[in-house]
């Protein structure tokens, strides 16, 4: 199976060893992964600030890149959920506008083949052990996209149930958002704040090491907030979890 | 909406405050956490919650489609029963028409129901510069009013104070309005019910005009329903000989039988309760052969921003509520900033897509409310009807930064975008450009790797707004791309190191 990876503009800035351990999951997987240069911004930064019409030239540019795939794989729960829930509205609201039917059929072919990765493992490969090891103390937060966006439910904690020396801890209050939210984080940074401590202080609680997510924009957050509060945690994608194996384990 | 909110600072700025306030973040955290376990259980009884919640959008959805037809014919019906129908397009017409038909009575006070129609329009201020006072009966409004305060939830608009200070509220207070507290007074809960309920129990035997809103009117019978919790209402809406309802237009439903879905999903969303323990149902006055409500009854159907809010296509679904505030106690923004930093007599995720449609874009306030929510989705996963408030929030953020066509006292106009946005709307016209162009995305990060050991550990700016509490993300020395153009995914030549 021939897919693309849609890294995210985020990722690919900022977190390239997400994006080299989704590569070497999927390929350990039998998966033929692709990289399309072309690609760079689904638009959900623009759309969720406000700024639909200027996140259409995007979501076009995303269609034109990723149309011809059969599934493109995406380490982001928010822009899967972006693709996924908010491009069939941005066709929507673009024909309610009176400009016809065009926008969502450009948008239409990427829709239903777009995957988060966690899904993309469960769903359509239907593997929920991938062969990974990686012996330390875990707590998972289910970020608020892969949560109620996209319905990810129990995939990542089943597939880190499966990953061989790992201990995972129940993460209290796991389902409230951890105060990240895009531009929120910078437009109401007190709260913003004071959401990301919490959710710390929970993972804390747990006294597991890492603090495991689908998301790198919240672990962003989240990792800044245990930074300045010298917990000694730190936060891992978990598809640098799920791409260790005993040969070749990730820190 | 009250005048008691107005020149209120963005939301941030109100928020700041709050967040910083130990007391009032142990309050509402102890507070939220407690109804929000109660609820999910009282929800999860229900096998078929699902359905009832469709059931519930989809009756409103066709009220509201039709709510001209719908209107008229609940006029029609209240007026045979005997009551006494008023049409206010705003909050001041309404104040109006209250005021004159209290003063028709010759009386000088009046008893309350919780309402929160006649707190958005401040009609005990208004009444109160006419000389008649307004006494709030219900126990949390109580505390409020005594403390010369404002609500900062729907459902327990004294959800702020702990108990230490509503007894302290009351041995000070009391004496000012009526009955004082007892001596000795503690804050053991069961000792302030009972000194609520001695200090009110006065006013319903005196009073002759009652003043209420409604959870619902049923316009096939002109009836109204109430339903609360402490029986305070019952004695309102009984005890007096002039009843006056002000209830928003968008309470309409169009049957008896519609009540069935409400009556289930109202009370398990609010309170967590199966069913609340008092719903009153009234239908015009006693004078009439048919009816069974007060000697009088005048019910004042309020506009106040409604018409406008339906004629937008996606703000509209926020006409829906039924004003249960499951959405505040779930909505982790409003457990840390509390509900007076929203600045309306409707804080948490429904005041932040309602305020800003009801009273228009135009105040600081109003204009910030949109921004105050991370997204997360909590509010309409819980939302009885469904409504999907971060779909507005965003709509609500496009008019903001975009302007466009609104529809203010019936008219179309067309708003400008919101001063304040230049900056960040030239950010996303460059973004927009760079991510349009792949090469110019690659130069930028490749500079910014370059450079990376540059980089300050803090931001001056806006960019301060991060990493005043967060710590910058580290640079790495390429991005993804180069990596794999120069590797193909790890099968290029220097092998995926
Ligand atoms: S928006 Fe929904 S959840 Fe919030 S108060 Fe209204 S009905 Fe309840």
């Amino acid at each position: 199976m021939r897919v693309a990876l849609f890294l995210t503009c985020v990722n690919d800035t900022l977190y390239p060893d997400t994006g080299r351990a989704v590569v070497k999951l999927l390929t350990r997987l039998g998966v033929e992964v692709d990289f399309p240069m072309a690609q760079t911004c689904c638009g959900q930064a623009h759309y969720n600030t406000g700024y639909r019409h200027e996140a259409e030239p995007l979501a076009r540019h995303f269609s034109d890149v990723f149309g011809e795939y059969e599934a493109i794989v995406t380490p982001s729960g928010s822009c899967g959920a972006m693709v996924r829930e908010l491009y069939p509205r941005m066709g929507e609201r673009a024909r309610a506008e009176g400009r016809g039917n065009t926008l969502a059929a450009t948008l239409a072919p990427v829709i239903p083949k777009t995957y988060e990765l966690t899904e993309f493992l469960v769903d359509v490969l239907g593997v929920t052990d991938v062969g990974a090891y990686y012996p330390h103390h875990v707590t998972y937060h289910p970020t608020c996209h892969g949560l109620r966006g996209l319905g990810l439910a129990d995939r990542p904690r089943r597939l880190l149930q499966a990953v061989k020396g790992l201990e995972l801890a129940e993460l209290p209050g796991a389902d409230e958002c951890c105060g990240f939210g895009g531009t929120f984080a910078l437009k109401n940074s007190d709260v913003s704040a004071a959401m990301g401590a919490d959710k710390v202080r929970n993972a804390e609680s747990t006294g597991a090491e890492v603090l495991c997510a689908a998301d790198n924009s919240c672990l962003m957050h989240i990792g800044g907030t245990m930074a300045r509060l010298s917990t000694g945690m730190r936060p891992v994608h978990i598809a640098e979890i799920l791409a260790s194996t005993e040969e070749e384990p990730a820190r | 909406m009250s005048g008691t909110f107005v020149g209120m600072p963005a939301f941030p700025k109100a928020a700041h405050e709050a967040v910083h306030n130990s007391t009032l973040r142990g309050n509402l955290r102890h507070a939220t956490h407690t109804i929000r376990a109660k609820r999910a259980n009282a929800v999860a009884e229900v096998s078929d919650w699902a359905a009832l919640r469709e059931a519930g959008k989809q009756i409103k959805d066709h009220t509201l489609r039709h709510l001209d037809r719908y209107l008229v014919q609940l006029e029609e019906s209240v007026t045979a029963a005997g009551g006494t129908v008023h049409w206010a397009a705003d909050a001041e017409e309404a104040n109006r028409i209250v005021t004159r038909l209290v003063k028709e009575t010759g009386e000088s006070e009046v008893v309350k129901v919780k309402s929160m129609a006649t707190q958005e329009i401040g009609l005990n201020e208004a009444l109160e510069e006419e000389g008649i006072r307004a006494y709030e009966t219900d126990l949390a409004e109580l505390i409020v009013q005594l403390g010369k305060d404002r609500p900062s939830h729907i459902l327990v608009p004294a959800i702020h104070r702990n108990r230490g200070e509503i007894r302290d509220i009351f041995a000070r207070e009391m004496s000012e309005w009526g009955r004082p507290a007892p001596d000795g007074l503690t804050d053991t809960p069961a000792e302030l019910a009972e000194a609520a309920r001695l200090h009110l129990r006065e006013k319903f035997l005196r009073a002759k005009v009652g003043v209420s809103g409604a959870n619902f009117m049923v316009a096939e019978t002109g009836t109204m329903v109430v339903v609360e919790s402490e029986g305070n209402g019952r004695m309102c809406l009984t005890l007096p000989e002039t009843l006056i309802s002000v209830v928003g237009i968008e309470k309409t439903v169009p049957t008896w039988q519609d009540l069935e879905v409400f009556l289930q999903t109202l009370p398990r969303s609010s309170t967590a309760e199966r069913m609340n323990p008092y719903t009153s149902m009234w239908t015009g006055t006693t004078n009439s052969e048919t009816a069974d409500g007060p000697q009088t009854f005048h019910l004042v159907l309020l506009d106040n921003g409604r018409t406008d809010t339906l004629a937008d296509e996606v703000g509209r679904q926020a006409l829906r509520c039924i004003r249960c505030s499951a959405c505040l106690n779930v909505c982790p923004v409003y457990e840390r900033a509390g509900g007076h930093a929203y600045g309306s007599v409707y804080p948490g995720p429904i005041g932040a897509i309602l305020s800003p449609q009801l009273r228009g874009t135009d105040s600081e306030i109003d204009s910030s409310l949109p921004y105050a929510s991370s997204l997360c989705g909590a509010c309409y996963e819980v939302c009885p009807v469904a409504i999907d408030i971060p779909e507005v929030l965003v709509h609500l953020r496009e008019r903001v930064v975009e302007g466009g066509q609104v529809t203010r006292e019936g008219n179309k106009v067309v708003l400008k975008p919101a001063k304040g946005h230049v900056a960040e709307r030239a950010a996303m016209r460059a973004a927009r450009w760079a991510f349009a162009r792949p090469g110019v995305l690659r130069t930028g990060q490749r500079l910014a790797s370059r450079t990376r050991r540059l980089h300050p550990r803090s931001l001056p700016g806006p960019g301060k707004a991060w990493s005043d509490s967060r710590a910058l993300p580290a640079l790495p020395s390429e991005p993804f791309r180069d990596w794999w153009q120069r590797t193909r995914g790890g099968s290029g030549k220097d092998g995926g190191k």
